[in-house]
């Protein structure tokens, strides 16, 4: 595995991208910004590893967390509300 | 453009959930075991990601139809088919013995 691009604390941005294939970033936090909570580890790729490659090198795994509110529209919870999703670094960016 | 693929569902609208204890019948803990089987590393015919990939592209109609095991069982089946583990004829020709084995024991089609 490469060194991991971010670090605890770091904002980052999910690709809005919508491949056709197999990918393990939900759809409903493409396009949203959230913060680095930790790095998970690194995985071989499921991008890869789901049509039968050995998804080599692994890629760094993180949990990023994005507040409710920046997810859902019409969210009706409490304002500090977050959800902590786990993706893979080549779908997320640096935001400036 | 931005297409979401049908599987992907999270935050659509999906009614009310109820939920319901149940037990797992015979045939979903064997498919439960093949698909476990099929993936050790003397017998490795499929990995979770290439499942998951299968179910994805069973398309909208079959994949609302199909319950959860029934879902793995044919991405599995499909999986084999492309891998050439077996083929469409030995397939066939084994589901047509299991039938007529499981008529032959007075016992109906699970």
């Amino acid at each position: 595995m490469s060194a991991a691009r971010f670090q605890s604390g770091d904002t980052v941005a999910v690709s809005a991208a919508y491949p056709p294939g197999h990918v393990r970033t939900p759809y409903f936090i493409r396009g949203k910004s959230g913060v680095v909570d930790s790095i998970a580890g690194a995985y071989p790729n499921p991008e890869e590893l789901a049509y039968g490659r050995d998804g080599m090198p692994a890629l760094p795994l993180y949990r990023v967390r994005f507040k409710q509110t920046d997810v859902w529209p019409d969210y009706a919870g409490p304002a500090n509300d977050t959800v902590v999703i786990d993706l893979y670094e080549p779908w997320l960016e640096p935001t400036s | 453009m931005t297409i979401r693929r049908h599987h992907d569902m999270g935050g659509l609208d999906a009614g009310t959930v109820e939920p319901v204890e149940h037990d797992y019948a015979i045939w979903e803990k064997r498919v439960d075991a093949i698909v476990k089987l099929m993936s050790t590393e003397d017998r490795p015919y499929l990995s979770t990601d290439e499942l998951r990939r299968g179910i994805e592209e069973l398309g909208p109609g079959v994949y609302d139809e199909l319950n959860y095991y029934e879902r793995w069982i044919s991405s599995a089946t499909n999986l084999m088919l492309e891998k050439g583990v077996f083929s469409v004829k030995e397939l066939g020709r084994k589901m047509a013995d299991v039938e007529s084995r499981w008529q032959a024991a007075g016992a109906k089609p699970q």
